[in-house]
C-alpha cells in the first residue's frame, strides 16, 4: 500500500442500464494535492465521485480510499471524508451556525471542541454578521462557502468536491479557490471537479474524463507540453472566412475564433502544419501570418475530447 | 446508535418545524376543524328536527301525545297547520322536515287500535327519515311516512324501548370524540413522517446526509420523536375540546388515553416512514398516504360497525392501527376500562410499530443506487 496515495481507482465503471456513465477509469491521486476533474456535462465527473465516495455501487472495478476498500469499508471512510454536492444540499431553512452545528453534530466531534470549531470557521469564512441568516437566503458565493466550511468542519483528510463553483461569481470563485490551497497546504487532498479551464489551470493535477473515459491525465504542463507543435495562431484580415478555409484541412481538430486570429488546433505534431496552412491559405488568395504557440489547457481539453469523438465515428 | 447525532437529527427537525409556520398552524387548526366538524356538523342522531303540527282532534290526549314527541328532542316544533294538506306543502317548500298530523277522530282511533297518529316525513333525506324511526319508538301511536304503508299498530303493547348503555343521550359527539382523536392523528402523522425523507431526497439534502457518518437508524429515529411530541399536543388540544365543548367522559384514567395515543402515534410515525422510503416524491408519498387513510377511516370502526362488516374487510381492519386504537381509547374513555385489560390491542400497536420501523430501516439505504 502506497501511502502517499490517497485514491486509487481500477477498471472503475458503472453503468445506468444501457448507458455507461463511467468505463473503465484508472485513476491515482496523490495526498496533499489539489486535483482536477475535467470534463464536459455527462462525462461521468459526479457519478466518479460518487463511487469514490462510496455513495454509488461500482459496476465493475476497485477502489482504494485512504487505505480503505470502497464500497465494503465506506463507513469507516465517512468520518475521514469531505463531500461538496454539485447542488446545494445543506438546509436552507437553517440558519448559518445551525447548519454548521448540524454538521459538527452529526461528525460527534466533542461538544467543546464543537462549539470552539463552529466559531473558528464562521469567522474563517466570514459568516459573523451572518450567522443567524438563514441559508436559503445566501447569495450563490456565499452558499458555497457555507457548504465549504460545513465539508471541513471535522478537518478530512480528503475533501470532494463536485462543481463548487458552477453558479458564482468570479470573484466569489477566485476567494474560493484561495480556501482551496489553504486545505491543501494543510495536507488535505482534494479533488475537485470543474469545468472551468481557468480552475483546471490552478491545480496540481487534472485528470479530464469525456464520456465516460480517461482522456488524460497529468500536471497542466505535462499535458499542456504534449501538444507542442500541434497549436497555430492564424491572423488574417478576413478571419471568418479563413476559418472556413482551414477546417476543411485533413487533420485539423479545432479552429476556434480569439478576436481577429484564429487559434488552430492540429491533429499530428509532425506534419509541417505551419507550412500547410499558409499553403492553403494562399491557393484561396487570402494573406494570413500563420505562427506556433504554446498550447493552453483549453487545447489540452478540445484535443482529448475530439478525440475521442472523432474515433467514436470512425468506429461507428 | 450515537445520541450527539440522534439529538442532531431531533434539533434539526424541530427548527425546521419551527420555521414552516404552515405546518405548524396545521398541528393545532386540523384537530379543531375536524372536531367541530364531526362533533357539530356531521351529527348522525339528528335532533331539532323542523317539525309542523296540524292536531285537529285538539284534545288533552292528543295534547300530551305531541308533547311527548317534542319531549324526545327529534323535533322541535316550528310551525302550527290546520290540515293535513298544509303539512304536506310546508314539507314541500322545505319550512319543515316532519309534519305530525292528528285527525280529529284521533280518540277514537286510539280506542280501536287503528292510526292515531301520522308522521310525515321528508323520506329525501335517510337521515331524517332514520330519525322518525325513533319516534315510531313512540307508545301509543302509529305513524307513516309519506307514502309509505301504514304501519300495523298494537296500542295495547309498548314497543320494545332501546336503552343506549355509555352514550345514553345517543349524542354522536360522545362516540365520535375518542375516535377523532384516532382519525387525526392518522391522517397527521403518517403524512408527517411519509413526506420526511422524500423531502430531503427532494431538497438534495439526502445526498449530504448520506455522506456523513450518520447511520440509518439514528436518521429514522431522530425523525421520529420530534413527531411524537406533535402527535400528543394534538391528542391533548382534541381531548380538551371535546371535554370542554361536547363534555366528553372520561371513565378511565386520563394516563391510559395517553399512553393509547402514544401507542397510535408511534405506529402511524413508523408507517409513515416506511412510506416515505418507498415514495420518489412528496406527492407519491401524499398519495400513499390516502391510500392507508381511507379504509382506516371506512373500516376501522370509526363510521361504520366493525360486526356488520364482511368477514375480509374484518381482516384488513385487523391490520389497521386504527381498529385497535378506537377499541382502546373507547374502552378507556367511555367504559373506564384500562390498558392492561386491553393489552391485546396495545399489542397489537406495538408489534405494528416494530415491523414499520424495521422495514423502514432495512429498506433505507446509505446509498444513491
Amino acid at each position: 500500500m502506497n501511502d502517499d496515495i490517497a485514491i486509487r481507482a481500477q477498471g472503475l465503471t458503472r453503468r445506468f442500464g444501457k448507458l455507461v456513465a463511467v468505463d473503465h477509469v484508472d485513476l491515482a491521486v496523490p495526498r496533499r494535492a489539489v486535483h482536477g476533474f475535467l470534463g464536459p456535462n455527462g462525462s461521468g465527473k459526479s457519478t466518479t465521485i460518487r463511487m469514490l465516495c462510496g455513495l454509488l455501487t461500482p459496476t465493475e472495478g476497485t477502489i482504494e480510499v485512504l487505505g480503505l476498500s470502497i464500497p465494503a469499508q465506506a463507513e469507516a471512510l465517512r468520518t475521514r471524508i469531505g463531500y461538496m454536492t454539485q447542488k446545494f444540499s445543506l438546509f436552507e431553512d437553517l440558519s448559518v451556525r445551525e447548519n454548521l452545528q448540524f454538521m459538527a453534530d452529526v461528525q460527534a466531534l466533542p461538544r467543546a471542541l464543537a462549539r470552539r470549531r463552529v466559531d473558528e470557521l464562521i469567522g474563517e469564512y466570514a459568516f459573523a454578521d451572518r450567522q443567524r441568516q438563514l441559508a436559503g437566503t445566501l447569495s450563490g458565493g456565499q452558499k458555497q462557502r457555507l457548504a465549504l466550511a460545513c465539508a471541513v468542519i471535522h478537518r478530512p483528510e480528503l475533501l470532494f468536491l463536485d462543481e463548487p463553483t458552477s453558479a458564482v461569481d468570479p470573484e466569489s470563485r477566485r476567494d474560493f479557490w484561495e480556501k482551496l490551497f489553504e486545505l491543501a497546504d494543510q495536507g488535505t487532498t482534494l479533488l475537485v471537479s470543474t469545468h472551468y479551464m481557468d480552475e483546471a489551470e490552478r491545480c496540481h493535477r487534472i485528470a479530464i474524463l469525456d464520456h465516460g473515459a480517461l482522456v488524460a491525465d497529468g500536471t497542466p504542463v505535462e499535458l499542456c507540453a504534449r501538444l507542442d507543435g500541434r497549436t497555430l495562431l492564424v491572423d488574417s484580415s478576413n478571419p471568418r472566412r479563413a476559418q472556413q478555409t482551414i477546417m476543411a484541412l485533413d487533420g485539423v481538430i479545432s479552429v476556434a475564433q480569439i478576436g481577429n486570429s484564429l487559434r488552430v488546433l492540429v491533429a499530428d505534431a509532425h506534419a509541417d502544419a505551419r507550412g500547410r496552412l499558409l499553403d492553403a491559405l494562399a491557393r484561396s488568395g487570402q494573406q494570413a501570418a500563420v505562427e506556433p504557440i504554446r498550447a493552453s489547457l483549453e487545447d489540452v481539453f478540445v484535443a482529448a475530447t475530439r478525440r475521442s469523438a472523432t474515433s467514436e465515428e470512425a468506429a461507428a | 446508535m450515537n445520541l450527539r447525532r440522534l439529538w442532531a437529527i431531533v434539533l434539526k427537525e424541530l427548527r425546521q418545524m419551527r420555521r414552516d409556520r404552515v405546518t405548524l398552524a396545521m398541528i393545532v387548526a386540523v384537530p379543531v376543524l375536524q372536531l367541530v366538524l364531526f362533533g357539530y356538523a356531521i351529527n348522525l342522531n339528528l335532533r331539532g328536527l323542523a317539525a309542523g303540527i296540524a292536531d285537529q282532534a285538539n284534545t288533552s290526549g292528543s295534547r300530551a301525545a305531541v308533547m311527548d314527541m317534542i319531549a324526545t328532542g327529534v323535533i322541535a316544533p316550528v310551525a302550527e297547520a290546520r290540515t293535513p294538506e298544509e303539512l304536506v306543502a310546508m314539507l314541500r317548500r322545505g319550512d319543515i322536515n316532519v309534519g305530525i298530523a292528528i285527525p280529529p277522530d284521533f280518540e277514537r282511533r286510539k280506542a280501536d287500535g287503528s292510526e292515531a297518529v301520522q308522521v310525515m316525513v321528508d323520506g329525501s333525506d335517510t337521515a331524517v327519515q332514520g330519525a322518525a324511526a325513533q319516534l315510531a319508538q313512540m307508545p301509543l301511536t302509529t305513524i307513516a311516512g309519506v307514502g309509505a304503508a301504514p304501519l300495523a299498530s298494537t296500542p295495547s303493547a309498548r314497543p320494545i324501548s332501546v336503552v343506549a348503555f355509555y352514550n345514553p343521550g345517543r349524542r354522536s359527539a360522545v362516540n365520535i370524540v375518542p375516535g377523532l382523536i384516532g382519525v387525526i392523528l392518522t391522517m397527521t402523522m403518517v403524512l408527517f413522517t411519509g413526506v420526511a425523507i422524500v423531502r430531503e431526497r427532494e431538497r438534495g439534502n439526502m445526498e449530504l446526509l448520506i455522506a456523513t457518518p450518520l447511520s440509518r437508524s439514528e436518521l429514522m429515529i431522530g425523525k421520529v420523536l420530534p413527531y411524537i411530541v406533535i402527535g400528543f399536543l394534538q391528542t391533548t388540544v382534541i381531548l380538551g375540546l371535546g371535554v370542554w365543548l361536547f363534555a366528553v367522559p372520561i371513565h378511565g384514567s386520563l394516563l391510559d388515553v395517553y399512553l393509547a395515543s402514544g401507542l397510535l402515534i408511534l405506529a402511524n410515525l413508523t408507517l409513515g416512514l416506511l412510506i416515505s422510503t418507498a415514495a420518489r416524491s412528496q406527492f407519491q408519498a401524499m398519495q400513499l398516504t390516502f391510500f392507508f387513510f381511507l379504509p382506516s377511516i371506512l373500516l376501522s370502526g370509526f363510521m361504520f360497525p366493525f360486526a356488520g362488516m364482511p368477514r375480509i374487510a374484518q381482516w384488513i381492519s385487523e391490520l389497521l392501527p386504527l381498529t385497535h386504537f378506537l377499541r382502546l381509547v373507547r374502552g378507556i374513555m367511555l367504559r373506564g376500562a384500562s390498558l392492561s385489560e386491553l393489552w391485546i390491542e396495545a399489542c397489537a400497536l406495538i408489534a405494528f410499530t416494530i415491523v414499520m420501523m424495521s422495514a423502514a430501516i432495512l429498506r433505507f439505504r446509505k446509498r444513491l443506487d
